[in-house]
């Protein structure tokens, strides 16, 4: 019979029903970081149960690094402990810890790709909801909370019920200028934050085919900000040419024996989806948010909208709380908005990629004059991918900050906070209130480029107007 | 350890309106620079509920009426957006015992049900006839009933659902997976040894 990705990987996993009904679901990778891990590492030693798989979790430090201080004790001495409290939980339990001394730390969501621990058709859980981006791989891949990283540290397990599958299909090419990004925002305006509910999502057609796997990430990433529990892209050989002679992939017969299991992951033509949304790339462009979650987005020409003219009072309720927050016109453009700050990182847009288009079209311009500009690579491999190219030069040259890797702003859990009601030009992943470390602080989600164009203008911009090169 | 079998829970309710209350404002990122869930209860909905100098704002949890609510009663898609369990921990840890709402985001509400704290879904109408009680008498006595899937208060009920896992599983004490997960390590060791990438 046949199967979709999900209906694979889900069976390959299930090791028993539940007397709940939920299912008992083998997690074969785990990944954790400083934030959400400690309590869980403290509740296992409450029932004094051992970590039962100590090989298959991995560890990194992302949230709480300062970009901008290397040596320890941290100025921060709650970030200290954070990261004290998991280097001994990973020392103590024999926890594979790619901390910061090994070159290879950064957000756990980029360190597990380029590792190659991510791989096709396997059970992925991190207590993060952006878990979702390992999706990209054909891997199922749950955001879970601290009391399931314990379950899975304990059992390498956690219980779950099945999801429904959406197929989202996605053909046809997309306009210059329009990015992964904007693909991602765009589906989230179409479906709503809650529309994913239940539904891991499939993204499949000709656009995600031939998207390289970075893009595929940034895509993923953001399933959750459409309510889905996972997301994911079929694998095929752009997956299997990423994955080639990382770490952790596997080599010689073992590497031609996965690449033929990974590739029999993908879904099978005809198999069953509970749902499926057809989308035209053609039609997408530009998008930028105006409101205080990631579903409240408009393409770059559009004028941010007017409770006056909702379709519903739920809907006008929501556009007059969020734009009294934001401080912004009804049915003016979005396009003009004066911004502060302008961030280029997150797992969402933090990767050489990302850094690579931003280079390109930064040659010889100046962030203008009163903006902040900071740009945060996702890993420390990104970081030295992105100096050896040169990059980071061009990148600075232009006048943003060139800093470490980490979370940094998406978050702010780090010393890199919005100032007041600063209005940030950002390309992570929320623009919920305070969500950038200031309690009025202000966020306008968009593409790294878009990004790029606002910071050189000092307002949100067009970056097809802005930079000619973008067109190319 | 057998776990409690929560069949209802009772006490005074309050009302937080708005929709996509998300888990950054649930509880604010630098609050859990910390390594135990310890005193989370007081940052609960922190920066909606205090000023920049810490003095109260006007918010519902901060009405004198309201102070002794057990049940947190809101709007759609309550909890969306990140997986930290902070947000679920704090809002126990402040004394909620469970939440109604028109519908809950999904990693959320399975933290929730992980931490023995009953969610019902209730259609918006019927949950106005609830609120409006509580605002007229603070001290109504509100229950929700996981067998029977209704919210009490006063004479009157409300219909309640509670997802049929969490139902389940809150009823039978068994909210907390962790002993039967373990039952099931025996099985769980033999499939991942016939998974080659957990070989390694």
């Amino acid at each position: 019979m046949a199967k979709s990705l999900f209906e694979k990987v889900w069976d390959a996993h299930a090791v028993r029903n539940l007397a709940n009904g939920q299912t008992q679901l083998l997690i074969g990778t785990h990944l954790i970081h400083e934030v959400t891990s400690p309590q869980a590492f403290g509740m296992l030693r409450d029932l004094n149960l051992p970590v039962l798989m100590p090989t298959r979790t991995f560890a990194t430090v992302d949230h709480i690094v300062p970009t901008d201080q290397f040596a320890e004790p941290y100025s921060d001495p709650l970030a200290q402990a954070m990261m004290d409290e998991l280097r001994k939980n990973c020392a103590d339990n024999n926890v594979t810890f790619f901390d910061r001394a090994s070159g290879k730390q950064g957000i756990v969501h980029i360190v597990g790709p380029e590792q190659g621990i991510t791989q096709p058709g396997t059970t992925i859980a991190c207590g993060d909801s952006h878990t979702s981006t390992h999706g990209a791989f054909g891997a199922i891949a749950f955001g879970i909370g601290t009391t399931q990283i314990r379950d899975v540290l304990a059992t390498q397990t956690m219980a779950l019920g099945k999801l429904k599958v959406r197929r989202i299909e996605v053909d046809g090419a997309l306009p210059p200028g329009v990015y992964a990004k904007d693909v991602i925002l765009h589906i989230i305006a179409q479906l709503g934050v809650n529309g994913g509910t239940g539904y891991a999502y499939e993204y499949a057609g000709s656009l995600f085919d031939g998207f390289s796997m970075e893009q595929r990430m940034t895509v993923c990433n953001m399933s959750i900000e459409g309510g889905a529990r996972a997301g994911y892209v079929n694998p095929d050989q752009t997956t299997v040419d990423y994955l080639a002679g990382r770490p952790y992939s596997p080599t010689g017969d073992d590497w031609d024996a996965a690449v033929e299991r990974w590739l029999g992951f993908a879904s099978d033509p005809g198999c069953h989806y509970d749902d499926v949304v057809k989308i035209n790339a053609a039609e997408i462009a530009p998008s930028v948010t105006w409101g205080i979650n990631p579903g409240q987005g408009i393409t770059i020409d559009q004028s941010i909208p007017d409770p006056a003219k909702a379709r519903s009072e739920d809907e006008k309720a929501s556009i007059e709380e969020a734009l009294e927050y934001m401080k912004l016109t009804p049915g003016a453009p979005i396009k003009g908005t004066p911004i502060n700050v302008a961030f280029l990182g997150s797992c969402t847009n933090g990767r050489l990629s990302d850094f690579q288009e931003v280079a390109r079209v930064l040659v010889g311009r100046k962030v203008a004059p009163g903006v902040k500009a900071i740009a945060v690579p996702g890993s420390q491999i990104v970081a030295a991918q992105c100096e050896k190219l040169g990059l980071d030069k061009i990148i600075a040259a232009a006048g943003f900050e060139w800093r470490a890797a980490g979370c940094s702003m998406c978050l702010a859990m780090n010393p890199d906070k919005l100032i007041g009601d600063q209005l940030c030009a950002s390309s992570s992943n929320r623009n919920f209130k305070g969500r950038q470390g200031s309690t009025t602080g202000r966020t306008v989600l968009m593409s790294p480029v878009m990004v790029a164009a606002a910071a050189v203008t000092g307002y949100v911009a067009d970056a097809r107007e802005v930079f000619a090169a973008v067109n190319n | 350890m057998a776990l409690e079998k929560i069949t209802s829970v009772v006490g005074p309710a309050v009302y937080v309106p708005g929709n996509d209350i998300d888990t950054d404002r649930i509880i604010p990122a630098r609050f859990m620079k910390c390594v135990t869930f310890d005193g989370l209860g007081e940052f609960l909905f922190y920066d909606v509920r205090k000023d920049a100098d810490g003095n109260d704002r006007k918010h519902p949890l901060n009405d004198e009426r309201f102070k002794q609510a057990k049940i947190l009663f809101t709007g759609a898609n309550f909890g969306c957006g990140s997986s930290r369990e902070h947000a679920p921990q704090a809002i126990q840890k402040y004394g909620f015992r469970g939440i109604v709402a028109e519908n809950f985001a999904e990693i959320f509400l399975g933290n929730c049900t992980t931490l023995g704290i009953p969610c019902a879904v209730a259609s918006r109408a019927d949950i106005a006839k609830v609120v409006a009680a509580v605002a007229a008498d603070s001290t109504t006595a509100v229950t929700i009933d996981v067998e029977a899937q209704v919210v009490r208060f006063g004479d009157q009920s409300i219909p309640a659902e509670i997802r049929g896992s969490d139902r389940d599983a809150l009823l039978n004490g068994r909210w907390d997976a962790i002993a039967e997960l373990h039952e099931g390590v025996p099985q769980v060791k033999t499939i991942a040894a016939g998974l080659p990438y957990m070989a390694t």
